[in-house]
């Protein structure tokens, strides 16, 4: 297992130094000068140049690059522009909030998903089956800043019973957690639907129904075991999606979180902040699929027998190749 | 010689009787039905915007401006006094345009680095899905948000960026979908007849990944569109005065406590667009391979 | 004929889609006694593993439906029993044993768990307890008792038959439905598998109803034989009436598509053409098409089951 775990670690890196290069350049090439933006339009061009000097923007792009990626290992991102603070600092004060408004999305979806999908495909072609999944397709097809200004507009507006922005109270996260989750609780319905569809034709469900096992037995623990594998993934990768993806919603309902500076920071030019930020989500997003890809291999025995066990490793790979 | 011809006969009408198949199975599904009809109507829009509603999308009328909903300006009017409706049809150019040579850049750069890590395997995969990698590890809503910040937001900007997104996700379909048929019998016999690579490819690689491919089209049509509203919700979009939905959603949500229909229209018109190519997508999944999953 | 442990009357399935019915199963009755198996002989798709699902009330519903007929299991009609009370009869009274191990067991669970579920289902033993006994059934069946926390795709195909075999047979079923239980095998394991079977069906005295295409495994096994065609059976009687007396056009077809290496025939001679869509079954005879006796009458009208010899029935236009 620690093999495994070892192995998937080491593929992160060159991702990883990809992901720097993309960033990096894409800020590097942007039209506009660091040195502009910090010393402002009064500074001469010898303190500009000077500068430059300081922080080794006249090197070549890849000796600042490595730089970059030299510092970036130590925990320093640079400084940001406007605040003059550490970015890493400005990072993980934002992050939290992020983070909580991602897991309590990621929560209420998953919830809301896992439920309506397994009903829906036990009573597959019913009115309830029928209903979620239009309601499933809708969620996946609507804009979030939309899904956000709608839910403000009932709730805050017409109602009154919600706030519009902020983030104090439980209250203010219920709507950006369902403006947010929305897209990935329809997803996980769908994926969940599917798999448990798939589930459920297989022989070993006749197979548990034979021996006289009940019906709710039969679903939740024989199919549902089986279909969890995906699933467990989808939700995974839907977290990630949300960490990534929470600027709109962010900004939607003024929520000082990593998404709102990321976006303030690209419309003020601020690129060690850009940068950072967007190499923190990235690598935030590519170890919670990590995680995911661990626990897939601990739900999965024919996958974990392979790092487990050493005993059988050779029928196992070509049996599971079979099953799969 | 017509040994040959009777076999290319064969193939052809096998073609057309699989086609055929296709498309009564297609029929016969309702929402896929449904989304291509909505489809259609968007692309109308998107084609004859001018003789639908005039070509008159951009002057102002400051007299008129926020009027509500009524019998001259069905949809009202916005913040400058401009016809809503008249900018959503022409919107649906901008997002269809966008959308559609977005998908196009990346299905076709997909298919390649997918065709060739899948094909040839080994090294060559190893690199590409790595590159690739490095393009999923980046959130998509922030790819392209740093593109066009980096960039600046005109058209051509947000194809690149759209695009970009989402060849990741085209060159894993084309590569999965390569590789179960790469060992192949078929592969090996035409590769015993002396074809080249790029022959046995195009030939008889891609046609046997194609379905999935189209799956995807659909489907990442929707995610398009979807993003282009949010970059141009949060003023990284089409740069205006090109009507687009997203822009006039932003427009209208200063107001929305007073003025909610600016907000409401475009939306309706954005989550129909996206609606119908996930329609689209499923449809023509269960049509094209009735065992393919999500 | 008063200790038949199985009796089926006119079983009539059918699975009704919107497009089509599939006329699946056809009126068929047959009789198992006490100890005895019979074996259920016939094509793919002749409506074999949908008769044995319809003793176990398991007939996916939709789209299959359980139009008519009687299934009486020691002198009670299963057909009138409360889903409650089917399913204490599953797998403790009645047992089945399915086609495919590959498929049949559950890839996520530990073989031990699923032998022990079924214990505990109907034993009113404790958790250890059915874990024991389970290792138990596991060594009956060949396999140690100490792979019993290993997980399905660990074993070889005729490992997890045997696994799927301790399964059926771990709470003493008076009846075994066995669906091809061989045909997944290679032919060195079926043999295997094959004594098993019929090991332990005479030391639990079991009955059984062997579903097979193999005329060899019935002979080897069996005591009476029922062939099945298009959803009805159409031949029925002990092993040597079907032996020695084949009297149905069809199982004469039947014994004519086996290699016999006695006599000096170079060439089988194989049934032609295919059996008829059971969604559009022809009138008169189902076998019609395909039947080198086949006159004018056998395609109308309905056929009559006909008792040839004491207990030996031939459903054919000849003997009537």
């Amino acid at each position: 297992m620690l093999k495994f775990i070892g192995r998937r670690i080491l593929m992160l890196i060159p991702v990883m130094l990809g992901v720097v290069l993309v960033v990096f350049s894409m800020m590097y090439f942007s039209p506009g000068n660091a040195e502009d933006y910090i010393l402002g339009d009064m500074a001469t061009a010898e303190d500009k140049e000077a500068f430059r000097v300081e922080n080794g923007l006249d090197k070549p792009f890849w000796i600042q690059y490595f730089n970059y990626v030299r510092k970036a290992l130590k925990g320093d991102l640079g400084i940001s522009y406007n605040t003059k603070k550490p970015v890493t600092e400005e990072i993980l004060t934002r992050f939290p909030t992020t983070f909580k408004l991602a897991f309590f999305s990621v929560v209420v979806s998953s919830i809301l998903g896992l439920t309506t999908g397994i009903i829906s495909a036990v009573k597959q072609y019913s009115l309830w089956d029928n209903i979620c999944r239009f309601i499933a397709m809708i969620g996946v097809s609507m804009p979030t800043f939309w899904l956000g200004l709608m839910l403000m507009l009932l709730f805050s507006v017409k109602l009154g019973w919600l706030p519009a922005a902020g983030f104090k109270t439980w209250k203010h996260w219920i709507m950006p957690a369902l403006t947010l989750g929305l897209h990935s609780a329809s997803s996980i319905m769908r994926m969940t639907r599917s798999n448990m569809l798939e589930a459920i034709r297989q022989d070993y469900i006749r197979t548990a129904r034979a021996k006289g096992q009940k019906e709710s037995v039969v679903i939740w623990r024989h199919a549902l075991k089986n279909a969890a594998i995906p699933i467990v993934t989808v939700v995974g990768m839907q977290f990630g999606r949300m960490l990534g993806g929470s600027s709109i919603t962010e900004m939607v309902f003024a929520i000082p979180g990593l998404g709102k500076l990321l976006i303030d920071s690209i419309n003020l030019k601020n690129a060690p902040q850009v940068q950072g930020g967007v190499l923190f989500l990235a690598l935030t997003m590519s170890v919670a699929n990590l995680i995911v890809d661990i626990l897939y291999a601990f739900i999965d025995p024919r996958i974990r027998s392979q790092y487990v066990k050493v005993k059988k490793a050779k029928a196992a790979p070509a049996a599971a190749a079979k099953e799969a | 010689m017509s040994k040959e011809m009777s076999t290319a006969d064969a193939i052809s009408m096998k073609k057309k009787s699989q086609f055929g198949d296709f498309v009564r199975r297609f029929k016969k599904n309702k929402g896929g039905i449904v989304g291509l009809l909505i489809i259609v109507m968007f692309l109308i829009c998107a084609l004859f915007p001018a003789q639908l509603v005039g070509e008159d999308y951009y002057s102002q009328d400051l007299s008129n401006r926020y009027c509500h909903p009524n019998a001259e300006h069905i949809f009202g009017t916005d913040e400058l006094g401009r016809d809503v409706l008249t900018r959503m049809v022409w919107g649906a150019r901008t997002s269809l345009e966008i959308s559609l040579s977005a998908v196009a850049v990346s299905c076709i750069l997909g298919t390649i680095v997918g065709c060739i890590a899948g094909f040839y395997g080994g090294v060559t995969d190893n690199i590409l899905m790595r590159i690739m990698d490095v393009l999923m590890a980046i959130p998509s809503t922030l790819l392209g948000i740093s593109i066009v910040a980096a960039f600046g937001s005109s058209i051509y900007v947000l194809i690149f960026a759209m695009g970009i997104s989402s060849i990741a996700g085209f060159s894993r379909i084309c590569r999965s979908s390569v590789i179960t048929i790469r060992d192949q019998e078929y592969i090996e016999a035409a590769r015993a007849t002396g074809a080249s690579d790029f022959r046995i490819i195009t030939k008889y690689v891609l046609p046997n990944a194609l379905a999935p491919i189209i799956v995807q089209i659909s489907m990442s049509i929707a995610a398009s569109i979807l993003s282009i509203s949010g970059l141009s919700f949060i003023g990284l979009g089409v740069p205006a005065p090109t009507p687009e939905w997203g822009s006039m959603l932003s427009n209208g949500r200063q107001v929305i406590r007073d003025h909610a229909y600016i907000v409401i229209f475009p939306g309706v018109a954005i989550m129909l667009a996206v609606f119908a190519f996930n329609l689209l997508g499923d449809g023509l999944r269960d049509a094209l391979d009735p065992r393919l999953k999500s | 004929m008063a200790n038949n442990i199985l009796e089926i009357k006119d079983l009539t399935i059918h699975y009704v889609t919107d497009q089509e019915t599939v006329k699946a199963v056809n009126g068929i009755s047959l009789q198992i006694a006490e100890g005895e198996s019979l074996g259920l002989v016939g094509e793919t798709g002749a409506g074999k593993t949908t008769t044995a699902l319809g003793i176990m009330r398991l007939v996916p519903d939709p789209p299959g439906r359980v139009i008519g007929g009687e299934i009486i299991y020691k002198g009670e009609d299963l057909m009138k029993k409360s889903e409650h009370e089917m399913r204490s009869i599953r797998g403790h009274q009645i047992s089945m044993i399915f086609q495919d191990p590959m498929t049949a067991l559950n890839p996520v669970e530990t073989v031990g768990y699923q032998i022990a579920e079924v214990i505990r289902l109907h034993q009113n033993l404790s958790k250890r307890d059915a874990e024991l006994k389970a290792m138990e059934m596991m060594e009956l069946v060949g396999i140690e008792g100490a792979r019993a926390g290993e997980y399905p795709h660990q074993f070889s195909g005729g490992m997890k038959q045997r696994i799927v075999i301790a399964m059926a047979l771990a709470c003493d079923p008076s009846l075994l439905l066995a669906d091809e239980p061989t045909t997944a095998l290679d032919v060195t394991i079926q043999e295997q598998v094959l004594d098993l079977i019929d090991n332990l069906k005479k030391q639990f005295n079991t009955s059984m109803l062997l579903i097979t295409h193999d005329l060899g495994i019935v002979a080897e096994v069996c005591d009476k034989v029922a062939i099945m065609y298009a959803g009805e059976i159409v031949e029925y009687g002990t092993l040597e009436h079907i032996y020695n007396n084949t009297s149905h056009p069809y199982t004469q077809g039947l014994f004519g598509s086996i290699p016999n290496f006695n006599s000096k025939t170079h060439r089988l001679k194989p049934i032609k053409g295919l059996m008829p869509d059971p969604a559009n079954l022809p009138d008169g005879c189902v076998f019609a098409d395909r039947c080198p006796h086949a006159k004018d009458e056998c395609r109308s009208g309905k056929l009559v089951t006909k008792e040839i010899e004491p207990g030996h029935l031939v459903r054919c236009r000849l003997f009537e």
